[in-house]
């Protein structure tokens, strides 16, 4: 009997060296004459394990992690093919406390299942929210999306049924339905893992969409830094089409539902939905003024539900359990779970899909364990390069979209950056008014102008050039970007830099020091 | 670079030489494949960049005419996205990210290092035409920084010298 071997194909595990783990394997049980049956996974999101190896046993999956190829012989010697005792094991996969205290819902089958098998995915739960979607009306389908409390996972939080109805409502001979895969928040990486641990979640998802607004065309828009999970998301579509889950008969039911990937080009911009529906249109991707809605008038001029991937993939498991129990999750209005990220400076760094209510200092702590350099955390960052840095004082906030923002903090794409006490705060403040000005589509001037003159500002204010001046000028500024600005990337790039400066004065303050070379 | 606004890189487009017959191909190959779908223009630009490194400027004329847009059109949207360079690069693309989460980890001085190593800046293509090194915003590979892409392979927790590993003898 062959023995089933797991090793994940995900990037992040592939960037630590899984590709030789998974060759040294295959090598070294070809030289002992041992069957195995190798699966290329997705990561369960533990990196501080990654490569993690896991051996089916009949107890269960058992860990080891982080293999490296050399320690490949080794683990064999150890007997790790009947979970054998070796320094790198873990026990059961499934008791890692990481893993066993969180509620994974969305990412319920990512680590677990081979990506690309439909029939990994169909016997693990795959499917059944679409069969259930396609027994009803769209208007029902609608209406158990809005029950849910399910909100826009991309960062804006828009309640999702309310988005979906609008579409439904509008009349149309065409519509669409878009996912928003230009993931591109420092700090984030749950929708690449999706798509490339888990690809027919957010596939369905989308599916379950066209059938509640009677849309027959999809769009992922993808980012191209993203090449694995192009192919995928690629290799997922067409054996979705070869099973009839996609198509012009979508199992059975009479009705088309069609599927494609568009890889963008490196434009931060293209994140925002009217950027990305011109980008799509193959034009520049600047942004919309809105009215009118993508909702009423998307992509083509048609009306168009775009989403985030998190959102999409959520909507499988509420199809499939019912909104009451999606709902059970979180608190105040944020319902559900969210994909934390944490990352950056991070002992452990990861996924962490919990209910919303989880505070930060449990997140940065009990599965975090600190920071990476062994040094105090100062700052974190919050919900990508437009979110607020927060100081330590603030880690008790609970991750809730309210609550947080109550505290100047958005909660976003759930992506958390941690900093350590080495972090200069003001080249922070510094760097999101050059990210800003790099990545302006350039439709209006605050954005495009003010994040050139923030930059100068910011400059003299650290030079000690008239610095109480400097100061009022760069408040003043940032004033005029939020309320100025067409869209959140000039509208929020003053929440990390006053944030910087609000609670870490001191860096702005320093004497300034000349380079030695 | 303190002390100073960080000069936004001008591209501007060289000029436009005539398209070599076999490149002329490649690029009719990749419009009469994709032309058909709706908002085809960057599929298209993609195409012809995987096809030829780059986006030859002469080849605008040819897209523009093909996909019945101005001249000034395409022009717009291969300058508007980083991605999309209109010069051959290095046998190798390198990309470095810059963002946040791998500056927590030490990527900036990570970058000096790799510029000084390669002998290049952003955008820069190595003396002997190796590696060009472009600057990225994330690669999604967060909690295991400083991060960079090289030819579409992504490498996590890098830094000087496993850097220096990875391009071997490369100066």
């Amino acid at each position: 009997m062959s023995v089933r071997i797991y090793v994940p194909q995900d990037a992040i595990a592939l960037s630590l060296g899984a590709g030789a783990v998974a060759k040294a394997i295959v090598a070294e049980a070809e030289r002992r004459g041992v069957q195995i049956q190798l699966v290329r996974n997705g990561s369960r999101g533990v990196f501080s394990l990654e490569p993690l190896v896991e051996v089916e046993t009949a107890g269960g999956r058992v860990a080891y992690g982080p293999v490296k190829a050399r320690d490949i012989p080794g683990l064999f010697d150890a007997g790790f093919l009947d979970g054998g005792k070796h320094a790198l094991g873990h026990g059961l996969t499934a008791e890692i406390p990481y893993l066993k205290q969180q509620e994974r819902l969305t990412f319920a089958r990512v680590g677990i299942t081979d990506p690309l098998s439909l029939d990994d995915y169909l016997a693990h739960e795959g499917y059944r929210g679409l069969k259930n979607a396609l027994a009803l009306s769209g208007a029902e389908i609608v209406q158990a999306v809005t029950d849910s409390g399910l909100r826009g996972r991309g960062g804006a939080a828009f309640p999702a049924g309310i988005k979906w109805k609008t579409v439904h409502a509008t009349e149309s001979a065409q519509k669409y339905i878009v996912c928003n895969a230009d993931e591109g928040d420092s700090g984030t990486f749950s929708d690449r893992m999706i798509m490339e641990g888990d690809p027919f979640v957010l596939i369905e998802g989308m599916t379950i969409a066209g059938m509640a607004v009677g849309a027959t065309q999809g769009y992922i828009y993808l980012r191209c830094e993203y090449p694995h999970a192009h192919r995928t998301l690629n290799a997922a579509i067409a054996a979705a089409y070869e099973s009839k889950h996609l198509g012009a008969d979508v199992l059975g039911s009479g009705r088309r539902f069609d599927l494609e990937v568009r890889l963008g080009a490196g434009a931060y911009i293209c994140g925002e939905e009217t950027s990305l529906l011109e980008s799509l249109e193959g034009k520049r991707g600047q942004i919309r003024p809105k009215p009118p809605l993508p909702a009423i008038k998307g992509l083509f001029g048609q009306p168009t539900v775009i989403n985030n991937v998190i959102t999409f993939a959520s909507v499988p498991i509420v199809m499939d359990r019912g909104a009451a129990f999606y709902k059970e999750y979180g608190t105040g209005r944020s319902r559900g779970t969210l994909p934390f990220q944490l990352t950056g400076n991070i002992k452990h760094g990861g996924l962490v899909e919990k209910a919303f209510g989880i505070t930060l200092r449990e997140l940065l702590y009990d599965y975090g364990g600190g920071s990476y350099s062994g040094r105090p955390i100062r700052a974190v960052q919050v919900g990508g390069p437009l979110g607020a840095y927060i100081p330590a004082a603030q880690f008790d906030a609970p991750m809730d979209y309210e609550e947080f923002a109550k505290i100047g903090g958005m909660v976003g794409h759930g992506g958390i950056v941690v900093f350590d006490d080495t972090v200069d705060m003001a080249a922070q403040a510094r760097y999101a008014m050059e990210f800003c000005a790099t990545e302006s589509c350039g439709k209006c001037t605050p954005c495009r102008i003010g994040s050139t003159r923030g930059v100068e500002v910011i400059d003299r204010l650290v030079a000690g050039q008239q610095p109480v001046k400097q100061e009022a000028v760069l408040r003043d500024l940032c004033e005029t970007m939020t309320h100025g600005s067409l869209c959140a990337l000039g509208g929020l790039t003053p929440s990390p830099v006053l944030s910087a400066l609000n609670h870490f004065p001191e860096d702005f303050k320093r004497p300034r020091v000349v380079a030695a070379a | 670079m303190k002390g100073q606004v960080q000069e936004q890189p001008l591209r501007p487009m060289p000029a436009a030489r005539p398209l070599a017959a076999a490149e002329r191909a490649k690029v009719l190959e990749v419009i009469v494949r994709l032309r058909a779908l709706p908002g085809a223009l960057l599929p298209v630009l993609h195409g012809v960049q995987d096809a030829l490194g780059y986006v030859p400027p002469g080849a605008v004329t040819l897209i523009a005419s093909e996909l019945n847009l101005t001249r000034a059109e395409v022009h717009g949207v291969i300058t508007f996205y980083h991605y999309f360079r209109s010069t051959k690069p290095g046998k190798q693309v390198l990309q470095l990210c810059r963002a946040e989460a791998c500056q927590s980890l030490g990527a900036t001085a990570l970058e000096a290092h790799v510029k000084q190593k390669l002998g290049v800046d952003f955008h820069g293509t190595t003396a002997d035409g190796r590696y060009t090194l472009e600057p990225v915003y994330c690669l999604g590979n967060c909690a295991c920084g400083p991060s960079l892409m090289l030819d579409g392979e992504l490498h996590g927790r890098v830094d000087a010298e496993s850097f220096d590993e990875l391009v071997g003898g490369a100066s």
